[in-house]
């Protein structure tokens, strides 16, 4: 048995000797505790192992246990509704062995062993089968089927496959191969570090729908796309990706929680098991799965847990789902490199991050995707990462930040100003930027005609109205003309109105697309209506007086959703038509 | 073998080792010694007959690098006497440390004997599972209107508050330590109050506040003063939190935690980081500041199975009151929100100067409303914000332009600030308004502003609680 020795321990990095033949990358049993960690260095005397416990109170001269294997994710049933740590301990099985504080050294299974699952075979003996065929279906919770399937590597005929209830480590099929035999499980093991193969990759074309308007409409991300969420402390990202885990268009949601707070964590499992997915009817945890490595946990898992939450994404997207995979926050992660880095004394480049930074950064944006998977039946499936970043300040020129924008297609850029007025999701639409915009402009399209001529003027309007207010901010609103008094009294609608959505339940917690389109075309109606009176004479001042301007300001959380939003429009365009005719002009109909 | 003095064979059980390799600032290198534990605790001896702690900051084979707690002026190299103690640093904590006062190594320094029964426990705590915590839904109600109505502080939330010297936060931190009560609950809060490099003033100013109004009995007092060593500020949190875990997970108590000045704390890490040799982040604190921080205020909460909770308020003063330093930016983003002090209010009198644009409670929204506090809470909260940023807004324009520079709507919103800040947010220090009093009061200067505008708070609302329909005479605005 090979077996090693500590030789040194500095914080979550160990100095070992004694096994000749370590490979980089092999997980680790590290002292009479057996702690896990994982070999990131080896020289021809010894090796480096990053611990992913607390190593307090190991000793030099305690064992180092090498176990053959990589730092794999254990893939199966019972992955979906799960409550998992970096390294997929379930946290359940955790508290049930250790009680409510973590204890170290504790070993358990990420699938349970016992549970059985009914397997039924969608293919027969004497078939030919290769990596990424679906052999057979699982139910795995009661909106998710898991599609079993060949492990990528393999090929060959079937020899036995059989119908009933198993276990994942039970062999539901037997695949031959010449002289060789593969038996078939439920669950397979894919290291976490290496992305999983697919057949091709495809633009992204269809849009995430995330029910927020200002991303659906302004900044969209589509399927299979890579964005992240860059803010400073109180600027909402949390919140917006909490918002965006609960109700987004996606089948199978892996929040990743990643060196934040714990009670944060909390909040989200009491959450998704008492909300219901208004598509499904079903709560929320039977489509989704949590990562929890919390601030306080040991920093090196937190390295692991994005690892493993984009090979769960994988997985499920291999099967031919929509994933979306979160993490808050990438900038913990980068933290968790920057740190192993330190401990090896490498040489730091910007802020005490290594040099290669930006490639752990690519590598993981570069799994995001929608692709043809491998294998029968085709099938397209997607992993849509959304990322948080922290940058130290808010300033985000610093390198995390810097960094990530090479490697996303959109930006939410939060910003401090919009939260200190209470305006979430503080999404600042002069700063963001959404690559996706174009490709799912065709999706808008074909649903609602025109939406896209609404977006790009309700976007000028913004633009034009932040500047009119550059310009107010020194002389005072009173000395503007009227027309330019009217883009801030049609900009403050669009603020209120439409790109702030606060609401953590009720109508406007979610947003539909239908009425995303009808409540920013009849916004923008009333600008061109409101301009054609202005132009005419109509004093500003009476239109700022107008009751029914502030009601299309809080039509949103009107219960009655669309109808409310119509009704608002009536009633919006009958006050101006009085003030029309009050002042003599003529106004042309509801047009559209 | 070299020659041990016999006084501390008897003190030391163990093996006693003579002079270690070199002394740099607080680092003692020794080697020729049997495997130690990292982070293992050390006794030393110098010859002037002073008794340090340390710790193993790196374990070889034969060898460790260990942190001298405690002055390291006076050591030698060779008249030293070196015992490592096999186990890393863990304190006895029992009932009997309530009204207690201990020093930054856990020796009591209110004359009274060492707490020498009880439970051992390691003062660096184990990670609570998320999956065991209780998300925090308990308004605590601190009787100060700006804080229970805009910033609510909820059971096991971390909540801190960034001063500036010469502001208040003393005073506050006190009223809150005396006042704190759950409404319709009869049980008052133990206080752990953690010292970190404070002035002596500073120290009796607490321990006389706390005894004035009995709280003492039920309170512990950690105190490491600015005399007292840099590194032992390291400890004195982790003390204070030990003792809290203790008294809420093990004796089932509410636990409110003072940690006051964390600013102390942090640039103690920054000179134990320098001293190490490591490679400085911003501001030259150490990269791992964020997860340092994060194993302190992560104690707060609340666990399932067991009734008592921490919550935990730390203050800490920013030079300059800017909020992007390490110091405030990296907590900020630990803390579940900030309360900010602001010199301008303060000059103006106003008491306690809440910064309110800046400042936040991110749990909040799940312990306000209908059935916690009132069904009105959350908009009118909301509102309030959402009517001073215009009114400050409208300050701003006003000493640019002038006043008349504004439209008569702008003109408004100053008003309202004004009466916002004289009102409702100014209070006597020993003044305890009611959540239904602060709440009652922030519609008084809601109503300053036409019904109409007031669009975050919902009809039905408006005519229930606006002052117009509750005398149920009509006004003008």
């Amino acid at each position: 048995m090979r077996k090693g020795v500590i030789d040194l321990i500095r914080g979550p990095v160990v100095i070992g000797s004694g096994v000749p033949d370590i490979q980089l990358g092999e997980v680790v049993e590290v002292g009479e505790e057996r702690l896990l960690g994982e070999v990131v260095e080896v020289e021809r005397e010894r090796f480096i192992v990053q611990v992913y416990e607390s190593t307090s109170g190991v000793k030099p001269g305690e064992p180092i246990y090498p176990t053959g294997k990589r730092l794999v994710a254990e893939l199966g049933p019972g992955l979906l509704s799960s409550i998992f740590d970096g390294l997929e301990r379930p946290l359940k099985t955790l508290y049930e062995l250790s009680g409510p504080f973590i204890g170290r050294g504790l070993r358990v299974n990420a699938l349970d062993r016992h549970r059985k699952w009914h397997f039924r075979p969608l293919v027969k003996r004497g078939e030919e089968v290769s990596g990424g065929d679906v052999i057979g279906l699982v139910q795995e919770t009661s909106v998710i089927e898991h599609r079993v399937m060949v492990p990528p590597d393999l090929r060959g005929r079937v020899a036995e496959v059989w119908e009933g209830d198993f276990t994942v480590e039970d062999v539901v099929a037997v695949i031959e191969r010449g002289e060789r035999r593969y038996e078939l499980r439920l669950m397979q093991e894919w290291p976490v570090r290496l992305p999983r193969p697919y057949r091709e990759k495809l633009p992204p074309e269809v849009p995430l729908i995330t029910g927020q308007r200002v991303i659906d409409t302004f900044f969209p991300v589509a399927k299979g796309g890579a964005v992240c969420i860059p803010g400073g402390f109180g600027t909402g990202k949390t919140m917006t990706l909490h918002k965006i885990s609960m109700r987004s268009d996606a089948d199978v949601v892996i929040y990743v929680g990643c060196g934040e707070r714990g009670n944060e964590m909390s909040e989200l499992l009491t959450e998704f098991p008492r909300l219901t997915d208004p598509r499904t009817g079903r709560p929320l945890m039977e489509r989704s799965i949590l990562i929890a490595n919390t601030s306080n946990m040991p920093v090196l898992a937190r390295e692991a847990s994005v690892y493993l939450g984009i090979t769960i994404a994988e997985y499920y997207r291999d099967q031919g789902y929509n994933v979306l995979m979160i993490a808050d926050s990438s900038s913990r992660w980068a933290e968790a490199i920057r740190e192993v880095a330190t401990r090896l004394e490498e040489m730091p480049v910007e802020e005490g991050f290594p040099a290669y930074l930006p490639d752990r950064l690519a590598e993981l944006y570069e799994r995001a995707g929608r692709v043809v998977a491998l294998g029968r039946p085709e099938r397209e499936g997607s992993a849509t990462v959304i990322a948080a970043v922290s940058p130290p300040g808010g300033d985000f020129n610093e390198p995390v930040t810097v960094h990530t924008l090479r490697f996303v297609g959109a930006m939410w850029a939060l910003d401090p100003e919009l939260a200190y007025r209470r305006h979430f999701p503080a999404i600042n639409w002069l700063k963001s930027f959404s690559q996706y915009a174009a490709a799912v402009e065709k999706w808008w399209e074909e649903k609602f005609p025109g939406f896209s001529k609404y977006r790009r003027r309700a976007l000028r309007l913004l633009t034009v109205a932040s500047e009119i207010e550059a310009i107010a901010n020194i002389v005072g609103e009173g000395m503007l003309p009227d027309d330019q008094r009217l883009i801030l009294l049609a900009s403050e609608v669009l603020r209120e109105g439409y790109l702030r959505q606060v609401a953590l339940e009720g109508e406007d917690f979610f947003c539909r697309p239908e009425k995303q389109y009808l409540m920013l075309k009849t916004m923008m109606d009333f600008y061109d209506k409101a301009y054609m009176l202005i132009r005419h004479g109509v004093p500003v001042d009476e239109l700022v007086a107008l009751r029914e301007v502030y009601e299309l300001m809080r039509v949103k959380e009107d219960e009655r959703g669309l109808e409310a939003v119509k009704e608002a429009a009536a009633r919006l365009n009958e006050a101006l038509e009085k003030l029309a005719e009050k002042h003599g002009v003529k106004l042309g109909g509801s047009s559209g | 073998m070299v020659e041990i003095p016999p006084q501390l064979l008897n003190r030391w059980q163990g093996k006693i080792y003579r002079g270690v390799r070199e002394i740099k600032g607080s680092l003692m290198v020794i080697d020729g010694i049997e495997p130690v534990g990292y982070e293992e605790i050390v006794r030393i001896m110098s010859a002037d007959g002073v008794e340090r702690l340390g710790r193993v900051l790196e374990a070889g084979r034969g060898f460790a690098i260990v942190q001298v707690l405690g002055e390291e002026e006076g050591l030698e190299a060779t008249n030293v006497y070196v015992h490592f103690t096999g186990s890393t640093f863990k304190i006895k904590v029992s009932e009997d440390v309530l009204g207690r006062i201990f020093n930054g190594r856990y020796e009591p320094i209110d004359g009274l004997p060492p707490i020498l029964s009880g439970e051992e426990r390691d003062v660096n705590g184990s990670p609570i599972n998320p999956y065991a915590r209780v998300y925090p839904h308990e308004f605590i109600q601190t009787g100060i209107s700006i804080i229970d109505v805009m910033f609510s502080l909820i059971r096991g939330q971390k909540l801190p508050i960034f001063s500036q010297s010469g502001l208040p936060h003393d005073a506050i931190a006190a009223q809150i330590a005396r006042q704190a009560t759950i409404p319709g609950e009869e049980e008052e809060f133990a206080i752990v109050f953690g010292g970190v490099g404070l002035r002596s003033t500073e120290a009796e100013y607490f321990i006389e506040e706390f005894r004035r109004s009995g709280a003492l009995e039920r309170s512990v007092v950690v105190l490491n003063l600015a005399s007292d060593p840099p590194v032992e500020r390291l400890l004195t949190p982790r003390i204070a939190l030990t003792i809290a875990e203790y008294l809420a997970f093990d004796l089932n108590m509410h636990v409110l935690v003072i940690l006051i000045d964390m600013t102390n704390y942090c640039e103690a890490l920054r000179e134990m980081s320098t001293a190490r040799g490591e490679v400085p982040g911003r501001g030259g604190y150490p990269g791992y500041m964020y997860s340092d921080l994060a194993s302190i205020y992560e104690r707060a909460g609340i666990v399932k199975g067991r009734s008592g909770s921490i919550t935990i308020m730390p203050i800490l003063t920013m030079p300059g009151g800017d909020l992007r330093p390490p110091i405030p930016d990296t907590t900020g983003y630990i803390t579940e929100g900030q309360i900010i002090l602001s010199t301008e209010l303060n000059a103006k009198g106003i008491y306690p100067p809440v910064d309110v644009l800046p400042s936040l409670s991110r749990l909040m929204r799940s312990g306000v409303g209908a059935g916690k506090t009132r069904e009105d809470h959350k908009a009118v909260a909301d509102q309030l914000y959402d009517a001073y940023a215009r009114g400050v807004k409208a300050r701003d324009l006003a000493s640019i332009v002038g006043e008349v520079g504004l439209s008569q709507r702008m003109r408004r919103y100053l008003k309202f600030a004004d009466a916002f800040e004289e009102k409702f947010i100014n209070q006597d220090a020993y003044e305890e308004r009611s959540i239904d009093e602060s709440l009652d009061l922030a519609w008084e200067v809601l109503s300053l502003i036409p019904e109409d505008e007031l669009v975050r708070i919902p009809r039905s609302l408006i005519s229930k609680y606006h002052p117009k329909y509750r005398r149920g005479a009509s006004r003008e605005h």
